[in-house]
């Protein structure tokens, strides 16, 4: 198992290396000087010199990147050229806001999806499974800003069940109020799709002569379903949870602006429009970097839970 | 292969279906045929069949529900909401080709090289394992972050974030056709690599590149929305969907009309594009839905 985590470990290496070349160059695709798009149109050329010296952008660039690792490895990822804050104190202030939603998100999805697959493989063709079928097909075509504002618009403007918007920490009955709505909206794609991976990994597995044996020797049908199908059903949607969790941060962006929440998000959203590079650099290379952090530990649970993997 | 069907493959007069009779027998491919069609008819028919100028306010009649003179209602600037979505379609439809026309040339080509030149292989594999460090709206931000809010810059973002499915289907379905025997006796006979890969081989992948060209219609429009609806993409007052919507959260207490029709128009299209390349996958290649 060691030496599977080392291995996993460092190919994990280029890609991080990667995404920080990527991370490093959207200063530099940006079409014209970026300084000037950061300074303004207006700016007198004294203000962008000393915005290109502010950004490094006066030096070679290998010179630049080099620089860029550096400050990367000792936790400095510059200052808002709006707020002069330090990126990194904004990203840690913002990410526990991202990361809850996400982690509730996830909960909720496999709260939901897991038993509903269960059930509908279980009693294929029945209304539930065809209503999780049709869901399905809903949940790809629905863009995730209109989940979010058909919630908003039934449960907190004509019903006022929840808050309209916000944020509160989960350990206040108000903060669950505030995250349901949000964390419902995240993980609907989510729900539809591991629904019907569990569906389909379930029906493949009841069906296998072990379940049968088990059957054979009378156990009871719901320890039957559950310790021997739904065990080796499991490993696919492993899979998919770690992916989803990708997915729902990448959704957190969206459902953090239809609900005004303060996550990292909102803040890359803000950070784009007001042409705020070294923020957008901060949080799109801190959300890459949770999403192959998640990517990693889900192969490694997946080691763990099958052997299988281990000796692949 | 069961008896049955043995018997009737034997029976004389026993023809194998045909692709057409195979496509036409999906529901899937029918609805979503007719779903495609209707949208590009309706592409081709707006200017003439729009009620109203789709930029043209009119602030005595804002917030109106649907009536016979504006049979979806109207905006918060009392634009024609049903001329909206009909010339929003134009840029949706404009917004799926031109970002999967990016998508299907980088992500062909660099597929193409990465499955039939193993030297390559290795370096394009790993930068698209780069780009696949990003869940794909997320890179689509991140390249919009550093080009700039706007329609033009959101499909070049949905396009190259579109790119590594394109690479990775293309490439899985070169490394199948590369061992086949025509290929290799092309080689023997000393046919060129670029004949050989424009002739042979592309045809020959053609059915995977096809059904991940239709399905990225239905992401790219549903992504382009997204983008829109963030403040990043098409900006008011164009007509695309999300931005429609991005402007309409505003008045959801009092006018929801003006978000619904429009997350409407996205779910029927995206629905369709996803209906038909669900059935062109399982009528050109079974095998590609367990993919």
């Amino acid at each position: 198992m060691a030496s599977y985590i080392t291995g996993r470990l460092l190919l994990t290496v280029p890609v991080l290396v990667g995404v920080s070349v990527l991370v490093f160059l959207i200063l530099h695709l940006t079409p014209g000087n970026p300084a000037l798009v950061v300074a303004g149109p207006d700016a007198p050329p004294d203000v962008v010199r000393e915005v290109e010296h502010t950004l490094g952008l006066d030096q070679p660039l290998y010179v630049q990147y080099g620089k860029y690792v550096l400050r990367l490895i000792h936790g400095d990822l510059g200052r808002s050229v709006r707020s002069h804050e330090p990126v990194l104190r904004q990203l840690l202030t913002t990410l526990p806001v991202t990361i809850t939603l996400a982690l509730v998100g996830v909960a909720l999805t496999v709260a939901v999806s897991v038993p509903v697959g269960i059930v509908a493989a279980y009693n294929r063709n029945s209304p539930l499974d065809l209503a999780t079928i049709c869901a399905v097909l809903a949940a790809s075509a629905m863009p995730v800003f209109a989940v979010g504002l058909i919630l908003l618009w039934i449960f907190a403007i004509t019903l006022r069940w929840f808050p309209l918007s916000g944020y509160a920490p989960l350990t206040t009955v108000d903060g669950w109020r505030h995250i349901a709505l949000p964390a419902v909206t995240v993980s609907s794609g989510a729900v539809a799709l591991l629904a019907r991976l569990t569906r389909s990994s379930m029906l493949e597995t009841l069906h296998q002569d072990y379940v049968r044996t088990a059957r054979a020797k009378g156990l009871w049908e719901p320890g039957v379903v559950v310790r021997h199908a739904f065990r080796n059903a499991l490993l696919p949607v492993i899979t998919i949870v770690g992916l989803q969790f990708g997915f729902l941060l990448s959704g957190a962006v969206v459902t953090e602006s239809i609900f005004s929440l303060p996550g990292m998000g909102r803040l890359l959203v803000d950070a784009i429009l007001g042409r705020d590079f070294p923020v957008v650099q901060g949080a799109v290379l801190m959300l890459a970097l949770t999403f192959v952090l998640t990517n990693l530990l889900v192969d490694i649970a997946y080691a763990a839970v099958d052997p299988r993997v281990r000796y692949a | 292969m069961s008896e049955a069907l043995a018997r009737s493959i034997a029976a004389p007069g026993y023809r194998a279906p045909t692709l057409w009779r195979r496509l036409g027998r999906s529901w899937q491919v029918r609805i979503g045929a007719a779903v495609v069609a209707a949208l590009g008819l309706v592409v081709l028919v707006t200017p003439a069949v729009a009620p109203y100028d789709p930029a043209q306010p009119n602030v005595q009649d804002r917030f109106q529900g649907p009536s016979r003179a504006h049979p979806l209602g109207t905006d918060d600037l009392g634009r024609d909401l049903l001329s909206r979505i009909l010339y929003g379609s134009r840029i949706s439809l404009a917004i799926g080709v031109i970002a999967v026309g990016i998508a299907f040339t980088g992500g062909v080509a660099f597929g193409l090289f990465a499955g039939f030149y193993p030297r390559l292989d290795n370096l394009i594999m790993r930068s698209m394992d780069v780009l696949l460090a990003f869940p794909g709206l997320l890179l689509a931000i991140a390249i919009l972050g550093a080009l700039g809010p706007s329609l033009t810059n959101a499909m070049i973002a949905v396009g190259i974030a579109s790119i590594p499915s394109f690479v990775r289907i293309t490439r899985s379905a070169v490394l199948a056709v590369r061992s086949q025997e025509y290929v290799e006796a092309s080689r023997a006979l000393g046919v060129r690599d670029a004949h050989i890969l424009v002739r042979h081989v592309l045809p020959n992948i053609s059915p995977a590149v096809i059904v991940t060209t239709t399905l990225s219609m239905a992401n790219a429009i549903l992504a382009a929305s997204v983008l829109s609806f963030l403040g990043l993409g098409a900006q008011p007052p164009t007509p695309e969907w999300g931005a429609m919507v991005f402007v309409a959260k505003n008045y959801l207490g009092f006018a929801p009309h003006i978000a619904l029709f429009p997350i409407l128009a996205i779910f029927v299209t995206v629905l369709g594009f996803n209906f038909l390349g669900d059935g062109l996958r399982d009528a050109l290649d079974p095998r590609l839905s367990r993919l």
